[in-house]
């Protein structure tokens, strides 16, 4: 069932049920929100997507009321955007103005809200958080003055991951965002898949090994599966100067969102290590020998054809394995069946 | 000797804090040595109301009012009242005009002004024993429903009484009640909301203490009418002495067959928990309470769904506040035409009122709803501390506001209160006199909002700390006149755009105050002054050489040792190094010291 509502003087018409703030993106207008991520319950936490509702004296969050018939809002009035102003001015207050330093600098909706809303931080001068920053893992770099405690991170964490590692703690003026006791992640019982930073919109949770490695209008997103494992997640790779600095989540990636493991996220300093293999390895005399591809796969295929020869085709088998993709297995099994003659193919993966 | 004798002895918390236990041992001493142990009883009761004259003790059935007691009075209360039933004048209340004793309760103005529904057994029974409760009709209510009515003609009777939530924003009970009905589920809840957070409110810890059995009374008669079998009282832990005596009434109520299951051959099944608060304001809120129950922690979250449809548990589920579930007894007992001929036309009934500040008798007050506020502090308070003039009453804890005397006359009901910029609320008062800074009340309770916001949304948690900080600034004599301007403008959009009912209601205090008291906020900021001569940041201190004797008690007696002088001649007062504590002004005998 469809209900109409004019929004900003249009008329449009969306599903029963759904909340202004997907009424608004589905008709392309903007509203800034801190909290709302399609993936996670909405809390209406951050209180930026308010908007003005006819015969409504508050300004309620768009990302948590539904459309009725005939609703009438405005979503850039003069009193929505003095209030999501003096809303921006209060975080910033309480936010470090080091965007020149900081990592999530050119990918930060707080600041961008700032630029749009003509914020500055100086109309609330008082108390700034002096909170210690937890940089005691590999991983995720935890900073917790950057936090604007909109709850994506605890929700990423207990809903897509199921781990429940991070809430809030303390209240009012005095309230973060930590692992159990205020712990360090390191810690926690924290796995690192790195939920909490795809989702952070701040620079409070980010990777830690690509700080200083890289602005993200010099970095090309480039989107690949995952080589560590057969589930086939998708996530961009980041790359900057041709190296990889490090991994990104793809919201569009098709089999795991924005989800991704320790290793996939973090796991990429395989990629440019100097201990990677990058040509065969021939024993001779009981010492690996650098070698040709040419060398080294006539030399398996001598081998092979010498085994069958002597003990017949069954007496090779091949073992596959789940980093493969399915185009790569597929070729695995044709080459064990048509090319050596056996069926002696089998896969780490199969149960 | 009069007959049927009873010494009931105030033991709620006030009381008790001011020696009431001791008292009661001293009776029984007293009463066993003069042999009277079997004739005269003593009962240790929950809150008689007059905590400003505590420890209170009554003597029935005379109503002898004794003010103030300590042990060593106990053998001549006994002596003289009990054996010879002549008065114990020094421990008897003095008229405030006539100077002349008062003998009994009802010549005591702080009670004959009062009409008494909820607090009818407060102060009178023992609350550790059901039977004190039956005996003045506890229970007859639950009989009379389940006996002759339907639960629809019960909830009906609510509906018809008016009764509206007694917690602060005053909600009709009966449509809340009835918004349960519809949702179809396999379980519901109702809730007692005692969480009683306000500063200087006491209300729901006196009832709780002091007559605990309405209050399950009252919830046993809302789960009939709305079909629920399990219920909580939702107590905060700082009430140790609440908890204990509901635990005690709930334990009687199950073996006395009020609570369990087939309750009194009706079919009624209901089963009453109680659980403690680990102290935050913010569970008060009705959604940020039960996810405290649930075992979460206690943040609001956003409506719809409303509890009636989705609350503990996700069960559709009424929460009412302690003072609401105690009056529901006596409408089902007396009549919901006996209910509504008490109070206004659109807030019926009674309403309790903690009475604390500069008046003169705090206490625990019960007045219709529609009493003056100048009836309330005057009549029944008894006026201003030590002669001082009234400023200001705040009503409705940090959520209400500041009203001041030319308002004194205007009716305490629900939608009076939130005309002037005040709220009922849960039914807070705190007076203040002449030397009060509003400047610096508004700054008491924005500090408390602030420290006590959840902080899960943006404009509560940080804009009431920013408020809380310039109002300190202001006070300091730090101030700037936009920061009055800063001030509104965040208050409109903390309460525009806050998710729950602590930022809606936070910033209150302050626009109540700039409306009525803003000549206080200007003189801060503008002339460095405070006209309550309060905030000692902008006080000076300087001697009058004509009045100063040179006796060097203020020299003598100045902590910083920053008077100096000669005997005999006039001393002076160092400002740089003076800390403004006043002692200089207490110590001097001739008034020579001026605070200005």
């Amino acid at each position: 069932m469809l209900i109409t509502i004019t929004i900003d003087g249009c008329e449009v018409s969306v599903p029963k049920g759904t909340s202004i703030l997907e009424a608004c993106r589905m008709h392309d207008i903007q509203i800034p929100t801190l909290c709302y991520d399609p993936e996670l319950t909405s809390d209406g936490a951050c209180r930026l997507c308010v908007v003005q509702i006819e015969g409504n004296h508050n300004l309620p969050p768009a990302c948590r009321t539904t459309v009725w018939q005939g609703m009438v809002v405005q979503t850039q009035s003069p009193k929505v955007r003095a209030a999501r102003k003096t809303i921006l001015e209060l975080l910033v207050a309480n936010h470090p103005l080091d965007c020149m330093t900081c990592q999530k600098m050119g990918n930060c909706f707080l600041a961008e809200y700032a630029y749009d809303y003509g914020v500055t931080g100086e109309i609330y001068q008082g108390e700034k958080r002096k909170l210690p920053i937890d940089d005691g893992n590999p991983f995720i770099l935890r900073d917790p003055n950057k936090c604007i405690l909109c709850g994506k991170c605890i929700k990423a964490c207990s809903q897509i991951q199921g781990k429940s590692i991070l809430d809030y703690s303390f209240r009012g003026f005095n309230m973060q965002v930590s692992p159990a006791f205020n712990l360090p992640y390191n810690e926690s019982d924290c796995d690192f898949c790195g939920s909490c930073v795809s989702v952070c919109p701040v620079g409070a949770l980010t990777e830690k090994h690509m700080v200083g490695k890289g602005r993200p209008w010099e970095i090309k997103k480039v989107q690949t599966t995952c080589p560590f494992c057969g589930t086939g997640c998708n996530f961009d790779l980041n790359v900057k100067d041709g190296k990889v600095i490090g991994v990104t989540s793809n919201p569009d990636a098709p089999v795991n969102g924005k989800a991704l493991c320790v290793k996939g996220r973090f796991g990429t300093d395989m990629i440019h290590s100097p201990n990677r293999l990058t040509t065969p390895l021939i024993k001779k005399d009981g010492v690996f020998v650098p070698a040709e591809w040419d060398e080294a796969l006539d030399l398996v295929a001598t081998k092979f054809q010498e085994i069958k020869n002597n003990y017949g085709a069954d007496a090779i088998a091949a073992l596959s394995s789940a980093r493969c993709t399915n185009e790569d297995n597929f070729v695995m099994q044709k080459f064990m069946r048509a090319v050596v003659g056996t069926n002696n193919i089998d896969h780490c993966a199969r149960t | 000797m009069a007959e049927n004798q009873r010494i009931l002895v105030c033991a709620g918390t006030g009381c008790a804090s001011s020696g009431a236990h001791k008292l009661i041992d001293a009776l029984k001493l007293e009463l066993n040595k003069q042999g009277l142990e079997e004739t005269v009883s003593i009962v240790g009761t929950g809150c008689q109301g007059f905590c400003e004259k505590g420890p209170t003790v009554v003597i029935e059935p005379q109503q002898v009012l004794y003010c103030s007691v300590k042990p060593e009075d106990i053998a001549e209360i006994v002596a003289q009242d009990i054996m010879k039933g002549e008065r114990v004048e020094r421990l008897l209340l003095l008229d405030q005009v006539t100077q002349k004793p008062l003998s009994t309760m009802s010549e005591v103005p702080f009670f004959a002004q009062q009409h008494r529904i909820v607090l009818k057994n407060c102060g009178v029974i023992d609350p550790q024993k059901i039977e004190e409760y039956i005996a003045r009709d506890g229970y007859a209510a639950l009989k009379k429903v389940l006996k002759e009515m339907s639960p629809a003609e019960t909830l009906e009777e609510v509906r018809k009484s008016g009764l509206r939530g007694r917690g602060g924003a005053g909600f009709p009970t009966g449509k809340k009640w009835a918004a349960i009905l519809p949702t179809p589920s396999d379980k519901k809840y109702i809730i007692c909301n005692g969480d009683e957070g306000d500063p200087g409110a006491f209300m729901d810890r006196s009832v709780l203490e002091g007559d605990p059995h309405s209050v399950i009374e009252g919830m046993l008669i809302g789960a009939y009418a709305m079909g629920v079998d399990e219920g909580y009282v939702y107590c905060r832990a700082e009430y140790p002495l609440a908890i204990k005596n509901l635990e005690i009434a709930i334990r009687q109520a199950e073996e006395a067959g009020f609570l369990g299951n087939n309750i009194l051959n009706s079919g009624l099944n209901f089963k009453l928990n109680v659980f403690a608060g680990a102290g935050a304001f913010v569970c008060g809120e009705g959604s940020a309470l039960m996810a405290s129950i649930e075992g979460r922690r206690g943040m609001p979250r956003m409506r719809p769904p409303r509890s009636t449809v989705s609350g503990l548990f996700g069960k559709p589920t009424v929460i009412n506040n302690v003072e609401t579930w105690s009056n529901v007894p006596h409408i089902l007992l007396n009549g919901a035409d006996w209910y509504t001929q008490y109070g206004t036309d659109n807030s019926r009934g009674t309403k309790i009122f903690a009475l604390t500040g500069k008046v003169n008798n705090t206490g625990l007050v019960e007045v219709p709803m529609g009493t003056t506020l100048r009836e309330i502090i005057f009549d029944i308070g008894g006026g201003i501390q030590n002669g001082k003039a009234f400023k200001a009453v705040q009503i409705g804890g940090p959520s209400g506001g500041c009203i001041p005397e030319e308002m004194l006359d205007i009716r305490v009901d629900y939608d009076t209160l939130t005309k002037a910029g005040a709220m009922v609320g849960s039914g807070g008062l705190v007076v203040m006199d002449e030397t009060t800074c509003m400047v610096d009340i508004a700054r008491f309770f924005l500090d408390f909002t602030q420290k006590e916001s959840c902080g899960k949304c943006t404009p509560c948690r940080e804009g009431t700390k920013r408020m809380y900080e310039i109002l300190d600034r202001i006070v300091k004599g730090e101030g700037k006149l936009e920061d009055i301007d800063i001030l509104e403008n965040l208050s409109y959009t903390i309460i525009e755009t806050s998710l729950c009912g602590l930022g809606n209601s936070a910033p209150n205090p302050i626009l109540a105050t700039l409306k009525y008291f803003r000549h206080e906020f200007e003189a801060h900021i503008l002339e460095h002054k405070c006209p309550a001569h309060s905030c000692s940041a902008l006080l000076s201190y300087t001697i009058d050489a004509e009045k100063c004797k040179g006796c060097g008690l203020c020299a003598k007696n100045c902590p910083v040792s920053c008077i100096t002088g000669e005997k005999k001649k006039p001393y002076v007062v160092n400002e740089d190094d003076c800390i403004k504590c006043g002692t200089c002004v207490d110590k001097c005998k001739f008034d020579a010291v001026v605070q200005a």
